[in-house]
């Protein structure tokens, strides 16, 4: 049998061999923007063939003015914030939450509900950032919290959604893709089927998993779509990935959620491309439970996350790359993120 | 509990007692014993004479796999061995909390007696203070050392040469995750245990066989990735790594996985980095009982650069650590 290194050989030579046309692929997940950085993809691919990131990165697509919303709960008095780790050196107006001994990290959304139990005199606010794959886990988390009657927890939430960024950039005149390798950890919730919309967009997906392996199946596979002048959304991750998905976790996820309207970083708003908690669950919602003073914050000057997050710029196109904004200085979330398309440039390349 | 007390820094008779009972009888040498204020160390025969020191401020102070007062030999132990130079005696100074449990130091003590013993070394003069409660962190140890380098031996950052091989004599990362477990930044179930340990005796080893090695580095704070950086700045080569030859547990695997840490910037405290030519190798992994292995080689540059052929035949660069993954860890 084939080793992965030998098969990745073999692949290699494939798509050296299939590649004629040139052709922009967007990997639209930030797992596989780091993936792809640290096998060191790029190097093994034919000059025809460009790797784009996209608006896959949960932290690098939330807004200004969101982060600024943390901060200020974090400011305010007896409140303890519980969040993921990515999210406390996002810089706002010279702060982050990395500032504040109230600002707790979090593996799990439940260790906040413990948090709530402990600390009965604090309000505990949960940032929730994230995509399909970790909203489902809010959703029970707030479930939990109603079913046990905790009063002390609330969720900030800031989620998305992909279908609608993903819609967004397609449809743009100045972004010319010919093919998605589409998040694998997201299909695992929503299915296949959820993204065969693209087609729509005559653009190809292949649902990929996140070893060197997988993400050159996918290029092989959608290079040959494009030579082939074919148009389809393949599922290649199919030891995690099925075709309806996990239909619990989607529906938990709509029983809690709603769709709403949502500022992305650097794009602006998209209809319908974010999720607010649905009435019934209100008490949950800390938008809704603090007043919380927020005007629009304008993104730092010269920061070009939003540019880069629509694969319309990469990152040593911006003024500050390198310059000012580093891994030890952050301008822009794409920076910051373990999974920004930034930080995996500074690292890797 | 019996704590220390302002009473047990203050030179008079419960110092004296404390430093007696729970100290000399511990670490006694022939020289520590006679308390005076300099420790006279006689026929030193040596042209060349390597001197270091380090603090500990470790937390916890006992972690899975040891504790500061291991850490606190090792450490100086082996930055005196990076330099080719034979260990040959330790200072070793506390600064203690008012309020540290007795019992906790005692074992801390008996760890450093123990570990002294396997390196092989002796404590020969030290320094006992304690601050008042709030002014410290339960302990904190400098120890200092000195050791000799031989005439035939020229070991530095500096002398890593084209065609060099690059070896690593073990697992790398798991100091890093096993003092992570131990302050419950990581809560699923996992056992690992620190690597710390003395490296000093392989390394003589070689040398009395002369065997010919260019540089050797600890890869502590800041990882593999870091102490490589300064011998390719230093050496001024270029080092590609082959990670599919990268040593790493797979406890540590699966943590980085899920924390996102990269392994390579992961904290070590009982692994050196060696480089030397290719006829030497198979005796450095064998002076480390086969645990050591190749994991890249250095070519002359006049652009130093650090590299990683992946495992699937890409190359890429290997960044530099710019922001820390965890504060205080050695």
């Amino acid at each position: 049998m084939l080793s992965d290194y030998e098969k990745i050989q073999i692949l290699r030579d494939k798509i050296h061999q299939l590649s004629r046309t040139e052709v922009s692929f967007m990997e639209v997940c930030g797992t596989h923007t780091m993936s792809v950085a640290k096998h060191a993809i790029k190097s093994m691919l034919p000059k025809t063939i460009n790797i784009v990131s996209g608006p896959g990165c949960p932290v690098c697509v939330t807004s200004q003015t969101d982060i600024e919303m943390s901060l200020i709960l974090a400011r305010s008095e007896n409140k303890i914030i519980c969040t993921f780790g990515d999210m406390i050196k996002v810089p706002s107006r010279q702060d982050s939450l990395s500032n504040y001994k109230n600002v707790k990290i979090i593996y799990s959304p439940l260790d906040a509900l413990k948090i709530a139990h402990e600390n009965p005199k604090q309000e505990i606010i949960l940032l929730g950032i994230g995509f399909e794959t970790t909203t489902p886990l809010i959703a029970v988390t707030i479930k939990t919290a109603k079913q046990e009657g905790i009063k002390n927890f609330s969720v900030l939430s800031m989620h998305k959604t992909v279908p609608s960024a993903l819609q967004l950039i397609l449809s743009s005149p100045d972004i010319a893709l010919h093919g998605l390798i589409l998040p694998g950890h997201v299909s695992a919730i929503t299915g296949r089927k959820y993204f065969d919309f693209i087609k729509d967009y005559h653009t190809s997906g292949v649902v990929a998993g996140f070893e060197a392996l997988d993400i050159m199946e996918c290029i092989y596979l959608l290079t040959k779509l494009v030579e082939e002048n074919q148009v389809e959304v393949i599922n290649n991750y199919k030891r995690i990935v099925s075709e309806e998905g996990n239909q619990i976790a989607m529906q938990l996820l709509y029983e809690v959620f709603e769709d709403s309207n949502c500022q992305w970083r650097g794009i602006g708003e998209i209809p319908k491309s974010g999720l607010k908690i649905r009435e019934p669950f209100q008490t949950y919602d800390a938008k809704i439970k603090f007043d919380i003073p927020i005007e629009n914050i304008p993104e730092p000057k010269h920061c070009r996350c939003g540019e880069i997050l629509m694969a319309k710029k990469s990152p040593p196109d911006c003024l500050l790359f390198k310059n000012t904004c580093t891994p030890l200085n952050p301008i822009g979330p794409c920076m910051v993120s373990s999974e920004g398309t930034c930080a995996a440039y500074y690292k890797y390349l | 509990m019996h704590t220390i007390t302002l009473n047990h820094g203050l030179g008079g008779k419960q110092m004296h007692e404390f430093i007696k009972n729970s100290i000399m009888t511990k670490l006694q040498n022939g020289i520590l014993e006679k308390m005076d204020d300099s420790a006279i160390l006689k026929n030193l025969k040596t042209n060349r004479l390597a001197l270091t020191t380090d603090s500990y401020v470790v937390s916890p102070l006992i972690f899975p796999g040891g504790d500061i007062g291991r850490l606190c030999v090792c450490g100086t132990v082996n930055d005196l061995t990076t330099s080719g130079a034979k260990p040959h005696a330790l200072t070793l100074s506390f600064i203690i909390e008012e309020g540290m449990d007795l019992s906790v130091l005692d074992t801390i003590i008996d760890s450093i007696a123990q570990t002294a013993q396997e390196a092989q070394i002796q404590i020969v003069t030290g320094d006992t203070k304690v601050v008042e409660k709030g002014k410290g962190d339960k302990l904190f140890i400098n120890t200092s050392g000195i050791g000799f380098i031989e005439d035939h031996v020229d070991i530095s950052t500096y002398h890593t040469k084209d065609d060099d091989d690059i070896l690593i004599t073990g697992p790398i990362g798991n100091h890093e995750i096993a003092m992570m477990k131990a302050r419950n930044l990581i809560d699923f179930d996992l056992t690992i245990e620190s690597d710390v340990r003395p490296l000093n005796l392989p390394i003589e080893n070689l040398l009395k066989q002369k065997v010919l090695l260019h540089s050797i580095k600890d890869p502590t704070r800041g990882g593999l990735a870091s102490a490589l950086y300064e011998i390719v700045e230093h050496s001024q080569v270029e080092i590609t790594l082959f990670e599919k030859d990268i040593p790493i547990d797979n406890v540590v695997k699966s943590v980085c996985a899920l924390v996102g840490f990269d392994p390579l910037y992961l904290a070590n405290e009982g692994k050196f980095i060696i480089t030397c030519p290719k006829k030497s190798s198979q005796d450095v992994i064998k002076a480390f009982g086969g645990v050591a292995q190749i994991i890249g080689k250095a070519k002359k540059s006049n652009h130093p650069k650090l590299l990683m052929q992946t495992e699937s035949g890409g190359i890429r660069k290997i960044g530099m650590l710019e922001t820390m993954q965890l504060p205080r860890i050695c």
